[in-house]
């Protein structure tokens, strides 16, 4: 078993794919949950959320104990992490198979990043 | 035979056998080891081994099987024998018990071993791995070229090669690609992936004499996947395509690096293969279960069927072509259209099907070439040569180049 971030990218000034009207976003709702209860039923869904812009983003340095706090993201860029699954998967097959139901539901494209380890580092002695 | 003779040939002997069981080797280890590093340096190891002692006992009967047991024997030893490796050892003992004995029972059936092969060969080619790494590691991995030899095919520095083939075997294990035939439903764009590969491997042998261990490695792994596949037509399908391409390498490479199919010598072309070439294509139109490398083929066998240039059936070669462009509709396939349209119709039409195309493939040294061929037939001898003036400038290899080049001199 392996654990999987599925993440989706959204382009700053870019909405194409988005749901526009009431009735577009209730079908793309739909089309999500059901996506979830899938994921659930097969035992799939760890996490998963969606996030805030990256506007609402700030970033903690620590050099030398001493804390510097700035405003906005740690990388500027067009392109930001929108919202994420991390899921259970037998192998890469299976997780591009979740990859392809989840960029069907939300019309995104879905970037599938294995996890090297997961859980409390107290947990992984023993396996570097 | 002087001793030295003797030992020279039982060297290449060995070293060809270690080319030929190198792929069925790594195969079955990585099945068995769940690690494509693993079973790689097993086999090196065993290699070792083997060059030493087959050299003075022999090659053994079953040299794939040999080869399997004694590189599991010691990747099980070294692992015993490091503390760290404990825990690994423990897996591959257990591994080793639900194996039982490989060259009694397992390398007694053929299929088994061919399992292996196909799985692997899946594993190398699958989609989330670019396109650059899938050849690297079917050359490596089951064809059994030395990292240095792929490296060489495709113009990089074996250290470059190296780290490509690092990142791509890095990949397949931290984010667990599976070794695994896919399954019913996604199997046809699968293998419409590995057969890509593997006529990739052939076409960049084509061109270059340097290169033509691609083009026996393509043609061998082709013939491989055939057997493990009997029921998937477009895998015999490419078989018949490249051994349809390569009757005729003898006469392309004759008298000049590039002979055009206009003039090349017939007669040198390499009847056993056109025939077995023709029997695939023949049994393909039987199954009628038409694929992209089968149209392929069948083009290839009109071809290679006529006794002359001017006697081929250019009318079943454009049907051909227009089934081929309804299930591949690529520019490529338009243009090899255009010009075979040519032949029936003459030069003006083939010049207006080419210009068709030619906002799409505007890069393609191919498309200037047609263009220049059918303008020198229109007499437009200015329009030609520029034609071919950029045709030259475009070409992707010296051969093509220096062709193109002669084509611009005779003006």
């Amino acid at each position: 078993m392996s654990q999987y971030l599925l993440s989706t990218y959204f382009v700053d000034g870019e909405v194409e794919g988005a749901p526009m009207t009431p009735e577009d976003m209730q079908a793309f709702m739909g089309k999500v949950i059901a996506l979830e209860a899938e994921m659930d039923a097969s035992d799939t869904f760890v996490f998963g959320g969606a996030l805030h812009d990256p506007d609402a983003a700030t970033v903690v340095h620590s050099s030398d104990g001493d804390p510097v706090t700035t405003d906005g993201p740690f990388v500027e860029s067009k392109e930001h992490i929108g919202g994420f699954y991390i899921i259970n998967a037998d192998d890469l097959d299976e997780a591009l198979a979740w990859a392809r139901k989840t960029a069907e539901a939300t019309n995104h494209p879905i970037e599938v990043r294995p996890f090297r380890a997961t859980g409390r580092v107290e947990d992984w002695r023993g396996e570097a | 035979m002087t001793p030295t003779v003797a030992a020279r040939r039982g060297a290449t002997d060995v070293e060809r056998v270690f080319r030929e069981v190198y792929g069925q080797a790594v195969a079955t280890l990585v099945r068995v080891f769940g690690d494509i590093t693993l079973a790689e340096d097993a086999v090196q190891d065993a290699f070792v081994v083997a060059s030493e002692r087959w050299r003075s006992d022999g090659i053994p009967p079953n040299p794939a099987g040999w080869i399997v047991t004694t590189a599991r024997n010691r990747a099980i030893d070294d692992r015993r024998r490091s503390a760290r490796g404990r825990e690994l050892h423990e897996q591959l003992g257990a591994a080793a018990r639900t194996w039982h004995d490989p060259v009694a029972e397992e390398w007694g059936e053929d299929a088994a071993v061919k399992d292996d092969q196909l799985r692997l060969i899946f594993t190398c080619c699958h989609p989330a791995l670019r396109t650059e790494h899938q050849v690297a590691l079917t050359l490596r991995l089951l064809g059994g070229l030395s990292v240095d030899e792929v490296a060489r095919s495709f113009l990089v520095s074996e250290p470059a090669m190296a780290k490509r083939l690092v990142r791509a075997k890095y990949k397949i294990k931290a984010a667990n690609i599976p070794y695994r035939v896919p399954a019913e439903a996604d199997l046809p764009e699968r293998l419409r992936a590995v057969l890509s590969v593997l006529y990739l491997i052939y076409n960049t042998g084509l061109d270059d004499p340097q290169r033509s261990v691609l083009r026996s490695e393509a043609t061998r792994l082709a013939r491989a996947l055939v057997e493990l596949m009997p029921d998937e037509p477009e895998a015999a399908g490419l078989l018949g395509l490249m051994l349809l391409s390569e009757a005729r390498v003898p006469a392309r490479t004759a008298k000049s690096p590039l002979v055009l199919l206009r003039d090349q010598d017939r007669t040198k072309w390499n009847r056993t293969m056109i025939e077995e070439g023709h029997a695939i294509v023949r049994a393909c139109l039987r199954r009628n279960r038409p694929g992209p490398f089968q149209l392929q083929a069948a083009i290839q066998a009109v071809h290679c069927d006529a006794d002359s240039f001017e006697a081929t059936d250019w009318a079943q070669i454009v049907a051909l072509y227009d089934q081929l462009f309804s299930v591949m509709p690529t520019p490529v396939v338009a243009l090899n259209r255009a010009i075979a349209i040519g032949e029936i119709e003459g030069p003006e039409a083939a010049l207006a099907a080419l210009d068709a195309v030619a906002p799409d493939l505007d890069t393609y040294h191919l498309l200037h070439a047609a263009r220049g061929t059918t303008l020198r037939r229109l007499g437009r001898r200015d329009e030609a040569k520029a034609a071919f003036e950029r045709a030259a400038g475009l070409a992707a290899t010296e051969v093509d180049r220096q062709f193109l080049t002669q084509q611009i001199e005779e003006y």
